[in-house]
């Protein structure tokens, strides 16, 4: 038991009800909110540390002993990615602080990028699946508000077909939820794992299972990613990137944690399931991210052949390809933040968002251009930045796992990244300048640090990828021996006690 | 009993999706806040229609009913009313905007 866990939720969802009250004092609301992330992001850290000599951390709410309560469960997985998403955004707000405008200051826009990242945090964290379904709607409601916001037309209208989808999306849930309920009778993850592995995974439960896959891979992109391009091609950079950084990842945890902890005993049916999700995903990412000429649609589609990437390794899903599927997340995090802050300034500084537009804005900007040269690398997966670690322990999954075509499919993906940022760099950073060092837009300091600090961020991945290493390894380690994460939830001689 | 509310949870998601696949905003919204009715029904009826005695604890009785699916239900209600309240403002506000009360309009004012 221990209080802190509840923290990296608590805080960003407390600060943002106080910053509703304070509308048109934006320092207060810039200096509140970027505390409230930069200490959620310390919390995780501290966790992560404590995680490490004590073990798997749990915290019942009022008391009530699992499996009868709502709990959290802090293992390093889960801990791993609270700490990357609460820094993540704390570097993108202050990319919102510069760039993001009064108008949206006024409709508050710190308060619902706090309530998104307490609904990512208590996804992350929580051990009951009900409890997850409520966390991903304190999400999505954040989100729904966060894309219209700044109401232009294109905006609305995505935002309807993105509400309709997520609302079939939760009503599936739902509906997975209550046939689980139906059939094991409770809603613990630990409890539920225990009850499916002592009953065995039946036809009911495999189709259960199914349900699961099918609502979790719309919310993280894999294959059902039709909704993705538009959405998140739709709001303001900081917006995107917040989007593309987080929510995607989300989906992509919650698959990795239920296959692997409750309905891991019919691989032969679900893995491959998966694995042929993930590999529709890499093919049309990729054919998306070639066919289209919008910098943010090649961006948007970026996202989904790494989602396609990730759930590779959970396809294979031996030990070291989900090393690689957690160093690959951590990486992608920070990277496609990089990625949509780079290509939404490039945007926001020359009002052009075609590549054909462009050309030259190297002499313009050579530190933003260098800047996407890195994130470009650091996505392909070149030494010495991050996305190379969590690649190279992948393709070893793979190879253990003996599945060479989803290997084949996902190296041959990372060329697709390459030439699609390759595309963008060449059309519009060389070539000759067609904007007069007179006319240019004056890009301010303050607006290119926090995409100097990603660049940092990646770079500080990949170098100190030995540092992380025993968290990542202890988060894998826990995914392949779910019996680890039963037993810290379920301590039966401690129950037995009392 | 359960096989009966499990049909009228078929026919009401028969008429949501019918509702959903419509081009009118109001139809679709209207889709999903019968979607969900249906649901919150396929909820209760999962956790075993009433069986016995409320749960009370109580020196007699001893057969409950299951509480636990009408706490979910009552989470999953207060979630999907402030969702359709968001599709309600939203669906104005398009109409507003653009002056379409249908997906079709609204791409074609894009489009100009």
């Amino acid at each position: 038991m221990t209080n802190a866990l509840v923290l990296p939720v608590l805080i960003p969802l407390l600060t943002a009800i106080v910053l509703t009250f304070f509308r048109n004092s934006f320092i207060l609301q810039r200096t509140l909110s970027f505390l409230a992330t930069a200490s959620s992001a310390g919390i995780g850290v501290y966790l992560l540390l404590r995680i490490q000599s004590e073990g798997i951390l749990r915290l019942d709410f009022g008391g009530w002993e699992p499996p009868y309560g709502i709990l959290f469960v802090g293992d390093s997985f889960a801990l791993l990615l609270v700490t990357a998403a609460a820094t993540v955004t704390s570097i993108i707000l202050l990319y919102a602080f510069s760039t993001i405008g009064e108008a949206f200051e006024k409709m508050y826009v710190y308060p619902f990028m706090l309530f998104l990242l307490a609904g990512v945090n208590g996804s992350f964290l929580t051990g009951d699946v009900f409890n997850l379904f409520v966390c991903f709607e304190v999400m999505l409601l954040a989100s729904y508000a966060l894309l219209i916001l700044g109401g232009r037309k294109v905006q609305l209208v995505e935002a309807f077909t993105y509400i309709t989808i997520n609302v079939l999306a939760s009503w599936f849930f739902l509906l997975a939820i209550a046939y689980l309920y139906g059939a094991t009778g409770t809603l613990n993850m630990a409890q539920l794992a225990e009850r499916v592995a002592e009953n065995g995974q039946g036809p009911v439960l495999t189709v259960i299972s199914l349900i699961f896959l099918l609502v979790f891979s719309l919310k993280a992109g894999l294959l059902l990613y039709f909704w993705l391009p538009g959405s998140y091609s739709a709001p303001p950079a900081a917006i995107a990137a917040l989007f593309g950084a987080l929510l995607t990842k989300v989906g992509i945890y919650a698959l990795i944690r239920m296959f692997t902890l409750v309905f891991h005993h019919s691989p032969e049916i679900t893995q491959s399931i998966i694995g042929i999700m993930a590999a529709l995903t890499l093919i049309g990412g990729s054919i998306g991210a070639l066919s289209s000429s919008n910098i943010q649609q090649i961006i948007a589609y970026n996202v989904v052949i790494a989602v396609g990437f990730i759930l590779v390794g959970l396809a294979a899903g031996n030990e070291v390809a989900l090393q690689g599927s957690i160093y690959y997340v951590l990486h992608d995090m920070v990277a496609k933040a990089m990625l949509f802050l780079a290509g939404g300034l490039m945007i926001s500084l020359t009002g052009k968002a075609k590549i054909g537009e462009l050309s030259g804005l190297i002499r313009n900007y050579p530190t933003l251009g260098w800047l996407f040269f890195i994130v470009m690398l650091s996505l392909t997966g070149i030494p010495p930045f991050s996305g190379f670690i969590g690649k190279v322990l992948l393709g070893e999954g793979l190879i253990e796992a003996e599945t060479y075509v989803l290997l084949t499919l996902a190296f041959l993906s990372s060329l697709f990244v390459l030439y699609s940022l390759l595309r963008i760099f060449l059309n519009c950073f060389m070539g000759e300048a067609i904007i007069g060092s007179e006319e240019q837009v004056v890009l301010k300091k303050r607006t290119l640090l926090p995409i100097v600090m990603l660049g940092v961020l990646t770079l500080a991945i990949g170098i100190g990828a030995d540092a992380i290493a025993p968290f990542v390894n202890d988060a894998a380690s826990t995914l392949v021996n779910p019996q680890t994460y039963i037993e810290a939830v379920l301590d039966k001689e401690a129950l037995l006690k009392k | 009993m359960e096989t009966l509310i499990t049909l009228l949870v078929g026919v009401l998601v028969m008429v949501a999706v019918y509702l959903l696949l419509s081009r009118n905003f109001v139809r679709i919204i209207l889709g999903t806040a019968i979607l969900s009715h249906a649901i919150h029904l396929l909820i209760l009826t999962m956790g075993g229609l009433k069986k016995g005695g409320a749960p009370l604890l109580t020196e007699e009785g001893s057969t409950y009913t299951d509480a636990l699916p009408q706490a979910l239900i009552l989470t999953a209600i207060v979630i999907s009313f402030a969702v359709t309240a968001f599709l309600l403002v939203l669906a104005y506000r398009i109409y507003r905007e653009t002056g379409a009360d249908n997906l079709d309009d609204v791409r074609r004012e894009l489009d100009d």
